[in-house]
């Protein structure tokens, strides 16, 4: 009977190199850029249109952009979410839109796009990473 | 600015941009993301109308 243990393929460790290191930073900061630095140019403008688009459609539908001393632990998350966003957080802050003064009955989904554009980013740039120390191509 | 868009268009939307980014984290190649990106989009679809039913049979 094998043992589990070692038929376990061990994983060589990754080379911790700058751009694994720029590539993610940059991916969050600027949505989609992280493949872009990586001259992955397709991949990274369909990334950069999506996010981008998503997070400011969330704001025109009149969505909430949750600050980080919310209070509650769902706007603890929703903040969580939000910031995934990045640069386009940072701006909205800023600038001081996403209100989110819900006047319609679809107002909600702007929320819910706010947030999911950051989570979103947040795989965005997790794939960055990969593609910078080679597990993916 | 005040977008007002209906359930579904904003569903379908929604499905739209996170199938893009599910099918290019997700897959390697072209072709597989391209595939997986259109797998996505169609639960996403079929999610809606299924939600949608499940609500017009607890509404009756």
């Amino acid at each position: 009977m094998a043992n589990p243990s070692t038929t376990k393929e061990t994983v060589p460790p990754q080379p911790l190199t700058a751009m694994s290191v720029v590539a993610p930073a940059i991916g969050w900061l600027i949505p989609g850029a992280g493949h872009l630095v990586q001259k992955r140019w397709i991949r990274g403008l369909l990334l950069m249109g999506s996010i981008v688009i998503m997070f400011l459609l969330g704001l025109a539908m009149q969505g909430r952009v949750y600050r980080p001393n919310g209070g509650d632990i769902l706007d603890i998350l929703g903040f969580v979410g939000d910031v995934g966003a990045g640069g386009l957080y940072i701006v909205t802050r800023a600038l001081d839109l996403g209100q989110g003064a819900i006047a319609h009955a679809t107002a909600d989904y702007g929320t819910k796009y706010i947030i999911v554009a950051g989570l979103l980013n947040f795989i965005s740039a997790a794939d960055a990473y990969h593609i910078a120390v080679g597990k993916k191509p | 600015m005040n977008l007002q868009l209906s359930h579904f268009s904003a569903a379908v939307l929604f499905g739209v941009f996170a199938s893009v980014v599910f099918g290019i984290t997700q897959r390697s190649t072209s072709r597989e993301q391209i595939r997986y990106g259109l797998y996505c989009f169609a639960m996403f679809v079929g999610g809606v109308f299924m939600a949608g039913w499940v609500m017009w049979l607890l509404r009756r």
